[in-house]
């Protein structure tokens, strides 16, 4: 029982998605001057909306997982399948009513959506198979490691 | 009853005969089909995370961190059928 207690206990995915968020606010400067270059002011406004779906999406996809996982790990199927078609309902809800507005462009709205989504996932990825590979050079496990040598 | 239906009906046939709800018919077919794949991938993916979570409570960290990278990448295809889908509708 207290194994798995302690199994289901933090929130990985949290630290993930936060990861991911605060990568996209990095790099949303760019994107959005890109977008601002090869579009004009109505690029912007469609990029700066994917970005808001892509980040949003993240971190909601996360809140389902950390709160299934707290009730029973048996809901985090349900929850998990629910989330998916609930967050690509409000995706579909947020762009249907926009997509026939003059300002509304397709082509920044998609590359920021796609790329963003895969290019942020590819970067976290690289830094999660690092850690799992050596789990010695994780960045926390080392200021613990200084925290006991100091005490 | 029967009259809505009809008329249900002949709202349709008349979508269907101008072009444009062949093309609203295309994209949301479209968009159901790619809908498909990333929803059985989700439900390999976190049915899988469960039985290493189960069998190993020690590792479901690591599961649970691998499982969220899967869903997403998994939920990528959706989003590109997404896109496919609002350059379709009329």
């Amino acid at each position: 029982m207290s194994s798995e207690r302690s199994a289901f206990e933090g929130a990985p995915e949290r630290e993930v998605a936060s990861d991911l968020f605060r990568r996209g606010v990095m790099i949303s400067p760019i994107l959005l001057l890109l977008c601002l270059i090869f579009w004009g002011v109505n690029g912007l406004a469609c990029g700066a909306i994917a970005l808001g779906i892509v980040l949003a999406n993240f971190l909601a996809g996360a809140w389902v997982i950390e709160w299934a996982v707290r009730i029973s790990p048996q809901l985090l199927l349900g929850a998990v399948l629910g989330g998916f078609v609930i967050r690509m309902g409000v995706i579909t809800g947020v762009v249907l009513p926009i997509r026939n507005s003059t300002w509304f462009n397709i082509a920044p709205f998609a590359a920021v959506l796609i790329f963003l989504h895969l290019g942020l996932l590819i970067w976290e990825m690289r830094y999660v198979s690092a850690t799992l590979s050596y789990p010695g050079l994780k960045p926390r496990i080392k200021r613990q490691k200084k925290k006991k040598s100091i005490g | 009853m029967l009259s809505l239906i009809a008329s249900t009906i002949n709202i349709l046939a008349a979508a269907v005969t101008e072009g444009e709800g062949l093309k609203a018919i295309g994209a949301g077919l479209g968009y159901g089909l790619a809908a498909i794949g990333p929803g059985v991938g989700i439900g390999i993916v976190v049915g899988a995370a469960i039985d290493a979570m189960t069998r190993q409570p020690e590792s479901a960290g690591t599961a649970r961190t691998t499982m969220f990278l899967g869903i997403a990448f998994t939920e990528a295809l959706a989003l590109i059928g997404f896109v496919v889908f609002i350059l379709l509708l009329p």
